[in-house]
C-alpha cells in the first residue's frame, strides 16, 4: 500500500495518464448508482400494484401541468411518511403503487405549506376558487401567495393529444379513444366543476378557465386509495 | 492564430526556451460573470426570503415564490457557483500543465454559451417552463444546450491535459476531471425525457424510479459541482494564498478516491421514509455516514496546509475567507451524514433545517471560498493593487455574520416547526392540528433570514465594487501572463 501512496509511488504512475486516470474515475462513480438502480428498474416498480390506481383523466393531467408550472411543489409535498402525527394530520401514508403514473414524480422537498397528497375531497370546489384566489381569505395567516390569474386565463387544451400519445409511449395506458376524446372529456369535466361551483354560490363561467383544471387535479389527489373498484 | 505559444520576448531569452502565454482573458471573464450572476442569484434569493413571511412580495404571475425559487437556485447554483469554478478551472490548469488552454474558440464558445443558458434559465423560469425537478428544471431544449457546451467545456479540457508539459497532474486537476465526467453522466441521466412541445417533456421514469434518479442526481450535483471543482480550487488556490505546500500528498490520494466512490451511493437519504423501498434508502444512509470520513479529509488538508503560516490570516482577507469557507465545508459535511441517520431525517426533512444545512454550505463554503480565490484574482489578473483591502474586510465581516443569521434562524425554525409538527398530548390527539399554527410560530425566524440573507447580499455589493475600482485603475489592457519552458 505505501508503494502506492509514496511520492514517487504507482500513484503517482496514475497521474501521469489523464486517460487511465479518468477511466478509473469513471468506474467509481457508475458504480454506486447502477447496484442502487438496476434492482428497482429489475423490480418494475412502475407495474400497477394498487388495482384502483388510474390514469389522470386529460383535465386533472392538465391542472398537474398547471401545478407544476406555479411551482406549486416548492411548498407543498406530496409523500406522507408513516409516522403516527404525519397519518393523523395528513391521512393514510404514501404507498409506491399509488405514483406509478407521475411524471414527474411531485414528492416535494419542503413543507412550507401542508402535504397535500390527500386532500382531494378535503374542501369543496368553491373553496379551492377562493383559496386559490386569495388565500387569506379561507386560511387567514397563510404564507401562499395568490393565484387569481388562474381565474382569469383561458385553460390550453391544444396541446392534449401530444401530451397523452407521450405518456403512451412511456407507458401510461391510455387508450385511442381516451386520446381521441381527451378535449370532450376534459370540457366535460370542466363544465362539471364551473357548475358545482356556480351552484355552491361562487363566480360564473368558470369553465374554461385554468383554475378548475388545477381543481380537477387537486380533488383527485389521494382519491385512488379509497375509491372502491369497479 | 496564436495556440499554445507566442514568440519569445525580451532580449536575454534562451533559444531553447519557448515562452507560454496563457489565456488570462477568458478568466477575466469568467470572474466579472461570476460577480454579476451571484448579486444576481443572491437578490432574488433576498426576494424569496421576503416573499416567505410577507405574502405581499409576490409581485404578480411571473415572480411568484413557486417560479422565482427555481431561479435562485439555478442562478447561485449554476451561474454564480458555476462560473466561478470555470475560472478556477481555466486560470488553475493553465497554470498546472504549463500550456495555454488547447483552443481559444471552444473556451470562448464555453463562455458565452454557459451566459446564454443562464439568459435563457432566467426567461424561462419565471414564465413557468419547468420540470419541476430541483436543479434540473430547464426544459428540454436548454437540458440539450447544456449537453453541447459542456462537452465542448470536457474537449477543451482533456485536450490541454493531452498537450500538458508537465508529466504528474497536481491533485487539484484530479477533481476537475471528476467533476468534469460525472456532471457529464449526471445531467444527461437526469434529463432523459420525451418531449411533447417545444417547452415540455415527461421524463422516460416515473413515481418512485422517477424519485430515485431525481435524487441520483439532485445529490451529486451537490457532491460534483459543489463539492469536487471546490475542493480542487482550494487545492490550488489555498497553497498559493499561503505559500506552503499541500500538508498531506497521501491524505489527498485516500480522500480522492473515496470521496467520488461513496459519493453517488449517497442519493436515497433525499428519499428516507418515502416511497422508495427500505434497503435502497439505508444504503444511502449507511454511505452518507462513510462520507463523512473523506469529507473530513479534504477539511483537514485545508487548514494543516496552513501550518506555520497562521500568522498571514492576520493581514491576508483571501486567507480568512478561505478558513471560513473550509470550516464551512466541515460543519456542513459532519451535518449532512447526521441528516442521513433516519431518526434526524424523520425531524429535519420538509423543514428549514435543511434550508440552514444548504445555506452553511452554500454560503459558507461555496461563497466564500469564491470570494477568497476572486481577492486573490483581481490584482493579479489586472496587474494592480486591490482598490480596497478594508472594504474586502468588511465583506469578511458582514458576510460572516450574514451567513451566521441565516444559517441559526434557519434551525432554530427547522427544529421548532419540526418539533411541532410531531407534538402529541396526554390524549393522543395533535397538539397543534392547525398547520399554520405550526407556521406562524417560525416567521419572526423567516425576518431574521432575510436580515442576515440581504447582510450576505451587501457583503457581494462589496465585491462587486470592489472588483469595478479595481478595474478601472487597471491598465487599459491588461497583459496575459507567460511562463517560460524548454522548447
Ligand atoms: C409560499 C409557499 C406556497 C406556495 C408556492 C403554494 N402554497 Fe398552498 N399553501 C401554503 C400554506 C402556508 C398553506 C396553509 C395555509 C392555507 O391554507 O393557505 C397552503 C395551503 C394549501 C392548500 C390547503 C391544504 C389543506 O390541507 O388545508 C391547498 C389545496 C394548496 N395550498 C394548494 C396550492 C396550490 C395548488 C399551489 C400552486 C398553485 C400552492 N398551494 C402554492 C403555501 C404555499
Ligand atoms: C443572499 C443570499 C441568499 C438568500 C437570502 C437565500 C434565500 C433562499 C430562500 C428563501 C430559499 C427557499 C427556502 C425555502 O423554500 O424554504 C433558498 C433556497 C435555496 N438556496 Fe438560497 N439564498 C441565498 C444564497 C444562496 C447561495 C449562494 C446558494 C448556493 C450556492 C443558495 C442555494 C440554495 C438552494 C440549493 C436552495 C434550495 C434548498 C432546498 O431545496 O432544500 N442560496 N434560498
Ligand atoms: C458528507 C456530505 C453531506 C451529506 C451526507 C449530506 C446530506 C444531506 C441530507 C441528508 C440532506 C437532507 C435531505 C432531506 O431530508 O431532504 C441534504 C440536503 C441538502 N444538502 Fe447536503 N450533505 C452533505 C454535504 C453538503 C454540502 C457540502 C452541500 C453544499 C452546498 C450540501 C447541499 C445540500 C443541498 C442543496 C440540500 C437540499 C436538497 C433539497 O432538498 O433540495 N450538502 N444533504
Amino acid at each position: 500500500m505505501s508503494s502506492f501512496l509514496n511520492t514517487d509511488g504507482r500513484h503517482r504512475t496514475l497521474e501521469g495518464w489523464p486517460l487511465v486516470f479518468t477511466t478509473l474515475t469513471i468506474l467509481a462513480v457508475l458504480v454506486g448508482g447502477t447496484v442502487e438502480f438496476l434492482p428497482l428498474v429489475l423490480m418494475e416498480t412502475n407495474r400497477p400494484t394498487i388495482s384502483t390506481v388510474t390514469p389522470y383523466t386529460p383535465l386533472e393531467l392538465t391542472g398537474r401541468d398547471l401545478y407544476i408550472r406555479e411551482g406549486c411543489v416548492s411548498c407543498h409535498s406530496q409523500q406522507i411518511r408513516p409516522f403516527r402525527d404525519e397519518i393523523e394530520r395528513y391521512g393514510e401514508y404514501s404507498k409506491p403503487g399509488e405514483s406509478i403514473y407521475d411524471r414527474p414524480f411531485l414528492w416535494g422537498s419542503k413543507r412550507t405549506g401542508p402535504d397535500l397528497s390527500r386532500v382531494g375531497g378535503k374542501y369543496p370546489d368553491l373553496w379551492h376558487v377562493l383559496h386559490l384566489e386569495d388565500p387569506r381569505s379561507t386560511s387567514p395567516n397563510s404564507l401562499m401567495p395568490p393565484y387569481n390569474w388562474l381565474l382569469s386565463q383561458d385553460v390550453n387544451l391544444d396541446n392534449l393529444t401530444a401530451k397523452m400519445n407521450g405518456l403512451r409511449t412511456l407507458g401510461t395506458p391510455y387508450t385511442d379513444s381516451d386520446i381521441e376524446g381527451a378535449v370532450q372529456d376534459a370540457k366535460a369535466q370542466a363544465s362539471n366543476i364551473a357548475r358545482t361551483i356556480s351552484a355552491s354560490g361562487g363566480p360564473q363561467g368558470l369553465e374554461t378557465k385554468e383554475i378548475v383544471a388545477v381543481i380537477a387535479y387537486l380533488q383527485r389527489m389521494g382519491t385512488d386509495l379509497t375509491k372502491s373498484q369497479n | 492564430m496564436e495556440k499554445t505559444s507566442s514568440p519569445p520576448i525580451g532580449a536575454s531569452s534562451n533559444p531553447t526556451m519557448l515562452t507560454v502565454r496563457f489565456d488570462d482573458q477568458v478568466v477575466r471573464y469568467f470572474v466579472i460573470a461570476t460577480v454579476i450572476w451571484g448579486f444576481v442569484g443572491m437578490l432574488v434569493g433576498a426576494l424569496i426570503a421576503l416573499q416567505m413571511p410577507f405574502w405581499q412580495a409576490n409581485l404578480g404571475q411571473y415572480l411568484t415564490f413557486g417560479r422565482l425559487r427555481p431561479l435562485h437556485t439555478n442562478a447561485v447554483i449554476f451561474a454564480f457557483a458555476g462560473n466561478a469554478i470555470f475560472a478556477a478551472i481555466y486560470y488553475s490548469t493553465q497554470r498546472l500543465t504549463k500550456t495555454r488552454m488547447y483552443s481559444d474558440v471552444m473556451s470562448r464558445i464555453h463562455f458565452w454559451g454557459w451566459q446564454s443558458i443562464i439568459v435563457s434559465a432566467a426567461i424561462t423560469l419565471p414564465l413557468g417552463i419547468t420540470t419541476s425537478k430541483e436543479y434540473a428544471e430547464l426544459e428540454w431544449p436548454i437540458d440539450i444546450l447544456i449537453a453541447v457546451i459542456w462537452v465542448i467545456f470536457a474537449i477543451n479540457f482533456f485536450m490541454t491535459l493531452k498537450i500538458r508539459r508537465e508529466k504528474h497532474m497536481y491533485v487539484a486537476l484530479w477533481f476537475y476531471i471528476a467533476t468534469i465526467v460525472t456532471v457529464a453522466v449526471l445531467h444527461i441521466g437526469n434529463s432523459l425525457a420525451i418531449p411533447v412541445g417545444l417547452f415540455k417533456s415527461y421524463p422516460i421514469f416515473a413515481g418512485v424510479q422517477d424519485a430515485f434518479v431525481q435524487w441520483w442526481y439532485g445529490h451529486n450535483a451537490v457532491a460534483f459541482f459543489l463539492t469536487t471543482p471546490f475542493l480542487g480550487l482550494m487545492y490550488y488556490f489555498l497553497p498559493k494564498a499561503a505559500e506552503r505546500p499541500v500538508f498531506s500528498y497521501r491524505l489527498s490520494i485516500v480522500h480522492f478516491w473515496s470521496l467520488v466512490f461513496l459519493y453517488i451511493w449517497a442519493g436515497p437519504h433525499h428519499l428516507q421514509y418515502t416511497s422508495v423501498p427500505e434497503w435502497a434508502v439505508t444504503l444511502g444512509m449507511v454511505f452518507s455516514v462513510m462520507l463523512w470520513m473523506p469529507s473530513w479529509g479534504g477539511m483537514i488538508n485545508g487548514p494543516f496546509t496552513l501550518r506555520g503560516a497562521w500568522h498571514k490570516l492576520r493581514d491576508s482577507v483571501v486567507l480568512k475567507m478561505y478558513v471560513i469557507g473550509i470550516t464551512f465545508y466541515g460543519m456542513s459535511t459532519f451535518e449532512g451524514p447526521l441528516l442521513s441517520v433516519k431518526t434526524v431525517n424523520a425531524l429535519s426533512h420538509y423543514t428549514d433545517w435543511t434550508i440552514g444545512h444548504v445555506h452553511a454550505g452554500a454560503l459558507g463554503w461555496n461563497g466564500f471560498m469564491t470570494f477568497g480565490m476572486i481577492y486573490w484574482l483581481l490584482p493579479k489578473l489586472w496587474k494592480t493593487d486591490l482598490w480596497s483591502n478594508k472594504l474586502a474586510n468588511a465583506h469578511f465581516w458582514i458576510g460572516t455574520i450574514g451567513m451566521l443569521l441565516y444559517v441559526m434562524a434557519m434551525y432554530s425554525a427547522g427544529v421548532t416547526q419540526g418539533l411541532m409538527w410531531r407534538a402529541f398530548d396526554g390524549a393522543g390527539s395533535l397538539i397543534y392540528p392547525d398547520f399554520m399554527e405550526t407556521v406562524v410560530q417560525i416567521v419572526p425566524m423567516y425576518w431574521v433570514r432575510l436580515v442576515g440573507g440581504s447582510l450576505y447580499l451587501v457583503g457581494m455589493m462589496m465585491l462587486g465594487l470592489n472588483m469595478i475600482m479595481t478595474i478601472r485603475n487597471a491598465k487599459d489592457k491588461p497583459t496575459d501572463a507567460a511562463i517560460s519552458v524548454p522548447a
